[in-house]
């Protein structure tokens, strides 16, 4: 009888014990939420961590080596982070309490880290870096430039040399103008190639807004302009020259395409309108296409292109903010930024480092170019979802789209989305 | 009369609690905590940076707002919600039959005596459900591609395949065309809720047709085994004495296996409804709700809704009003299937009669005076 007793005690302790450890197991290790007390700046040296968004492997190891250097210099340690899922990534890092000191923040999501309070705004130490105005504009929030433009990308007009030339047309055609885009479309579409492909977002079309004189927000970001007479001029445009067979979007290209370097490598497109990034994309997949981009024709109100672009967030909560910004004033100098424009194609982000550009690389001046009339994203909070239902409306553009009711629903969206819904 | 011992006694209570214990900690640590701390996120407009129980400006307490605003404020939040519910609503509506049936007749196929190589069928029928997700919906992303797989096979029997993950068009939508309805006809012109009635009728689009037929291929395999357990399991005299009353094998199936079968179709029924309320990889991997917002779910913009725009209020709110959903539809669902439950009235009738028995047993027993 006592031995059954002693070996069901026993049974009994051995399971506790397990239990327990299993417990230390999940406790323990960032339980909680670290409190909200303001950023202390220790002294010494400090190990900053870098969270980066990367195109690829040359990306990585430039902002390894450019981290590496100035922690060499500084005698501080830094740790370059390549996110796979850079959003998902840094809004469980927000959540956590513990986010990286330093992290690419995309223009479109300045309003919403800024809002949540998630970013530290530096833009006054860095002011004199002398960046591109509208870089400046296009991170300015609240009226506080959120945080350093560390590269641009802008919208440029490539063009397929091999079907220009065979359309008979010469430097001399090059399109300045809307009335000269139409002509040389209208040349070049020929058989299955359409003179002009775009992709069928505002990230694209969108140029055509501006060259008319509108944009979705007013200049300083606090009203919605989205339902104005310039907008509908740049979208009339486009429905202008789809009529005429000219200009298709990439979906409607028979075969159908991606986007429009895929329209232009595959030969269904003799014109399209991309960013710098096309360069490597035709590189790797269409080697045989000869291209030479120029800037996009000037609308009603002037020249006008898109720009994207990414820049160096400091976390509000970071620990190391004086350091941050040390690192960031290294990566963003002239020297710097070249190396990066060398490793993966962007362009810097300060006057004298995209005039070095334009220098270094003719071919791209074009895209350097755009940079100083180019419209930045929207950059207000919960514009997100507002631009998303407007893209999927400005795909039906082709198919018979009303271009003032889209226009109307994003005012619409717009306002709601300024006021908080 | 010695008392025949019941219950539980003792020491066998201790070991109870002792091997329940760690399932209870990991559930309640797990699930029932971070839901409660969900349903407190809920009520606050938190935005993910500060502590969430805190206070504070970025987590304050409004109450049932982030709820009645899905409901009532106009904007963009509560259109795509309403259309992500009316979307879930068309997908449930065609998956759950689908799926059962097709479970079901694989199962009555497998379960077939005459069938060589049931173990082969089983694992091939079954092979879907344990193939990950993610990796399934990548393979019909290139599937049904405008130049996939599934196209070249219409263009082989002379079809013309849709452009499947860019067409918004609804189902229905089509079909009222063939009947010569115009595009948003003045009758479905009501407002619903923010959209209008029109928008509600237009069925499931193209798009959402892709992730059906995924849904559909990849649970059949599950709930295939569970009722090819129930059908195993089914006595055989029944079967025997339908045959020898001379019935067809379709009369059989409907007139005896089915109704047979009933608990295991309640079983896979209520999963399914379950589950297809939940659908969130399949989203993910192939479009995130475009085109057009027409493949978008609760689940999926509970998720974009709180880490992409960082509304996690609002993301939380979706996801309890999701929760009910599920919770009524089941219950629905029961009231209509459980055809051994016997009315309340009834039951308490019952009850007051059996214990008036026991009483009057005991006293003629002799151990009530």
């Amino acid at each position: 009888m006592t031995s059954r007793h002693a070996r069901r005690s026993s049974v009994a302790l051995a399971l506790a014990a397990a239990g327990t450890l299993a417990l230390t197991a999940c406790g323990g290790g960032g339980g909680g939420f670290s409190s909200q007390s303001t950023a202390t700046q220790k002294a010494g040296p400090a190990n900053l961590k870098i969270m980066i968004g990367s195109s690829g492997d040359a990306e990585t190891a430039a902002v390894k080596a450019a981290a590496d250097s100035w922690a060499k210099k500084s005698g501080n340690t830094v740790e370059v982070i390549a996110a796979s899922d850079l959003g998902q990534q840094l809004g469980q890092a927000f959540a956590g309490g513990t986010p990286p000191d330093v992290f690419y923040t995309d223009a479109s999501r300045i309003g919403d880290f800024a809002k949540a309070g998630n970013l530290y705004a530096y833009g006054d130490q860095v002011k004199d870096a002398g960046f591109l105005p509208s870089l400046v504009q296009t991170f300015t929030y609240d009226g506080k430039l959120q945080c350093a433009p560390k590269d641009y990308s802008t919208l440029g007009l490539v063009i397929n040399t091999d079907l220009w030339a065979k359309a008979g047309l010469t430097d001399a055609d090059i399109p300045k103008d809307w009335a000269g885009l139409e002509t040389v479309a209208k040349k070049l579409t020929k058989g299955k190639v359409t003179g002009l492909v775009l992709g069928n977002d505002i990230n694209r079309g969108g140029a055509f807004m501006v060259q008319a004189g509108g944009w979705v927000m007013s200049k300083d970001g606090t009203k919605v302009t989205a339902d104005t007479p310039q907008n509908l001029a740049g979208l009339a445009e486009m429905k202008k020259m789809m009529s005429a067979g000219s200009l298709k979007y990439m979906t409607d290209t028979n075969p159908a395409t991606g986007w429009g370097g895929e329209a232009l490598g595959k030969g269904v497109a003799a014109m399209t309108i991309e960013g710098n990034w096309i360069r490597g994309a035709l590189t790797k997949d269409f080697p045989t296409i000869k291209t030479k981009v120029v800037e996009l024709p000037a609308g009603p109100a002037g020249k006008g292109t898109l720009l994207f672009s990414n820049c160096w967030g400091i976390a509000a909560k970071s620990a190391h903010q004086g350091q941050a910004v040390d690192l960031v004033k290294s990566l963003t100098s002239v020297d710097q930024q070249m190396a990066f424009a060398k490793a993966f194609g962007v362009m810097p982000s300060t006057q004298e480092g995209a005039k070095k550009f334009a220098e270094t690389y003719p071919a791209d001046a074009a895209f350097a170019a755009g940079g100083q009339y180019a419209q930045g994203p929207v950059n207000a909070a919960g514009f997100d979802p507002v631009m998303s239902a407007f893209n999927s409306k400005m795909a039906t553009l082709s198919k018979g789209g009303d271009a003032k009711a889209m226009l109307a629903e994003l005012q619409k969206n717009g306002d709601a989305a300024l006021k908080g819904n | 009369m010695a008392r025949r011992r019941s219950g539980i006694h003792g020491r066998e209570g201790i070991a109870g609690w002792l091997f329940t214990a760690p399932m209870i900690i990991i559930v309640g640590l797990f699930l029932l905590v971070p839901v409660v701390m969900a349903f407190w996120v809920s009520l606050t407009n938190w935005t993910g940076n500060v502590d969430p129980f805190g206070g504070g400006p970025n987590a304050a307490f409004v109450g049932a707002k982030n709820y009645t605003s899905l409901f009532l404020t106009d904007g963009l939040t509560r259109s795509t919600f309403m259309q992500s519910i009316g979307n879930t609503f068309y997908y449930v509506l065609l998956v759950v039959p689908l799926q059962t049936a097709v479970s079901l007749g694989l199962a009555l196929v497998v379960n077939n005596k005459l069938l060589k190589g049931k173990g082969f069928f089983r694992t091939a029928f079954y092979f879907p459900s344990v193939t990950s997700s993610i990796a399934i919906s990548t393979v019909f992303l290139f599937l049904f591609s405008n130049t996939g797989a599934v196209n070249a096979l219409l263009r082989f029997v002379g079809v013309d395949g849709p452009q499947w993950f860019s067409d918004s068009r609804g189902l229905l939508h089509i079909v009222f065309g063939w009947f010569g309805t115009g595009d948003n006809p003045s009758w479905g012109q009501g407002d619903i809720f923010g959209r209008s009635l029109w928008d509600w009728l237009s069925g499931p689009s193209v798009a959402l047709c892709v992730i059906i037929f995924l849904a559909v291929w990849t649970t059949t395999g599950t709930f295939m085994l569970m009722f090819l357990a129930a059908l195993q399991d089914l006595p055989v005299e029944v079967d025997e004495a339908a045959a020898l009353d001379g019935v067809t094998w379709w009369q059989k199936v409907r007139l005896v296996t089915i109704p047979m079968m009933r608990p295991a179709i309640f079983l896979v029924t209520t999963l399914g409804l379950i589950g297809t309320w939940q659908v969130f990889d399949q989203i993910y991997v192939m479009g995130k709700g475009s085109p057009a917002g027409t493949t978008m779910t609760p689940a999926f913009l509970s998720y974009s809704q709180s880490f992409g725009s960082l509304h996690y209020g609002t993301g939380a709110a979706m996801a309890f009003i999701v929760f009910l959903i599920i919770v009524v539809l089941t219950w629905f669902q029961r009231r209509l299937m459980d055809e051994d439950r016997v009315p309340w009235r009834t039951r308490r009738r019952l009850a007051r009669a059996a214990s008036l028995r026991q009483d009057s047993t005991r006293v003629a027993a002799g151990s009530i005076r």
